[in-house]
């Protein structure tokens, strides 16, 4: 039995205590302050200590209930998302060496998956007898989708997931936050901790809440610190409720921020730190920017004082910190670091004088006769355009170049769908890009598809 | 419009974006004579492909290429046909 080196999620929680803390979606609420005395997993608390445990509560919040409840209690929680396809279970829990899963307490046991234990998890909590003793040092791992395939499972701790979490100073103000994010991914996950480590409330959006009911909510709690992907904060750009929330610090992460972003939420906002993120679950929270500008500063790059080490090679970053996972699961498993400890995220870097910038994934580059073509160059351009609300830039087979540059462009609300419209796009492409990356294909559509975790889907 | 004339139109309009200068167009031009590069003649293809429904370079199975200027628009009429 492996002692905890460090706080436990529990420690952490009570370590910030104050009365009124909770966690609320739309219509339920969970109060934090609790947790000593009451459980979200009754009876079979005891019977999980020490498990591999495949968390698949029923929403969000019996979610956050069992994390807080189960680190330091079980060997492992496996943190399933909330897309997590049933033919996948069998795989994870084997893959996991599970022995427990938890599950909500309104739907039946998980079916497919052969465990010791089926805990039930159900809310609002229930008085517990005594405090739990926690004995553990908990592996926390998450799932990422692989491009194909079973989703490849990263292995965490509470030390590498908070490791970007500076505690507050008991004096420093409060703060509430928020996240468009769910926190069974690594993105809202870090919102949750952040929330939990502090002495605030959290916000969270719940599943199929509009933008306007959700910053409607947010603006109620007196949310302070929010945040969401460039493609959650273009849908609050153009939402009328976009002003019911006065929040101190907003935060992108997910996607390549583009300045057309940064700048609309610098002026929605103009009492707000607009801050773009740079977080993957394999490789952590890397760093932070917080000038409005796009990209980073190639200062960054080179060993930072804070532990994190930036590098390119081959065009894509690499990142060494105490923030990244430990490893993948699985017996035949890749590695996650190179030989210098460092994880390569895939992310496509251009240095462009002392500016870093992102240009796309290594694997969403088009193929334009030979020529390479990152789709989200081509839409920070596009997104210039004032008509321009958000695009997609993609890959259209062609039978002359194997492949054109194509793209699908939102218009912003009353934006007139003219064809001159589409010509100042492509000549606005066509002064800042080189020809092969001008859109040969331009389409309006009403919206694009985004996906569960709020990108972008690019298919392919 | 016929697909003739939706061809020329097409050529011509591909080759103003893209900044080229047009040989005159007549049916025994050479096609790479013409003054559109690669890439023109991909979004043409493409333009062409949304215009009438057809793609005849892809459809075609280890047909011939067309070559001239008459013959992309052989080559057009004979999948519209």
């Amino acid at each position: 039995m492996s002692q905890p080196e460090s706080l436990s999620l529990a420690d952490l929680l009570e370590a910030g205590a104050g009365a009124g803390r909770a966690i609320e979606t739309m219509g339920a609420t969970l109060p934090l302050d609790r947790f000593s005395e009451a459980t979200s997993l009754g009876g079979s608390f005891e019977r999980l200590e020490g498990r591999s445990v495949v968390l698949m509560a029923g929403d969000q919040l019996q979610t956050a209930a069992a994390l807080i409840e189960l680190d330091g209690q079980a060997r492992r929680i496996v943190l399933c998302p909330p897309d997590l396809e049933a033919r996948h279970l069998a795989a994870v829990a084997r893959d996991a060496e599970a022995d427990a899963v938890v599950y909500d307490a309104q739907s039946q046991p998980p079916q497919g998956v052969d465990v010791a234990v089926a805990a039930p998890c159900m809310l609002p909590l229930r008085p517990r007898s005594a405090a739990p003793v926690r004995r553990h040092a908990t592996e926390w791992v998450l799932l990422t989708s692989g491009t194909t395939g079973d989703p490849k499972m990263v292995v965490h701790t509470l030390a590498t997931l908070t490791g970007a979490i500076s505690r507050n100073a008991p004096q420093a103000a409060l703060q509430n936050w928020a996240t468009f994010y769910d926190i069974r991914r690594y993105g809202g996950l870090q919102i949750f901790l952040r929330a939990v480590a502090g002495r605030g409330s959290l916000t969270l959006r719940s599943a199929g809440e509009t933008v306007d009911d959700f910053l409607i909510r947010a603006g109620a709690a007196k949310v302070t610190h929010i945040s969401g992907t460039p493609s959650h904060w273009r849908l609050v750009l153009m939402n009328r409720a976009a002003r019911r929330i006065d929040p101190d610090y907003v935060r992108l992460s997910g996607e390549i921020a583009d300045q057309a972003a940064l700048d609309a939420l610098s002026a929605l906002y103009p009492r707000a730190r607009v801050a773009h993120a740079y977080a993957s679950t394999e490789a952590g929270v890397g760093f932070e920017v917080d000038d409005g500008r796009a990209g980073f500063p190639a200062s960054y790059l080179g060993e930072q004082e804070n532990g994190v080490a930036l590098t390119i090679v081959d065009g894509s970053l690499r990142i060494r910190s105490r923030r990244a996972a430990l490893r993948y699961v699985g017996d035949d498993a890749p590695d996650l670091h190179d030989r210098e400890g460092f994880v390569d995220t895939g992310d496509m870097i251009e240095v462009r004088g002392d500016r870093c910038h992102f240009v796309g994934r290594r694997g969403g580059i088009i193929n334009v006769g030979g020529a390479k073509v990152n789709p989200e160059e081509v839409e920070a351009v596009i997104n210039l355009h004032p008509g321009v609300h958000a695009s997609l830039v993609k890959a259209r087979k062609n039978p002359i170049t194997g492949a054109l540059v194509a793209a699908d462009v939102v218009l912003n609300e009353g934006v007139i769908e003219a064809a001159t419209l589409k010509e100042e796009i492509v000549a606005a492409c066509a002064s800042r890009l080189a020809p092969h990356k001008v859109p040969a294909l331009v389409r309006f559509v009403p919206s694009l598809a985004v996906t569960a975790g709020g990108k972008l889907a690019r298919s392919g | 419009m016929s697909i003739r004339l939706t061809i020329i139109s097409q050529i011509q309009q591909v080759a103003a974006e893209q900044k080229k200068t047009l040989a005159p167009l007549a049916d025994d031009l050479p096609l790479l004579e013409s003054g559109l590069d690669s890439l023109c003649f991909a979004i043409l293809v493409a333009r062409l492909e949304d215009a009438t429904g057809a793609d005849p370079f892809t459809a075609a199975d280890g047909a011939r290429f067309p070559n001239t200027i008459g013959e992309l628009i052989a080559f057009y009429e004979h999948v519209a046909a």
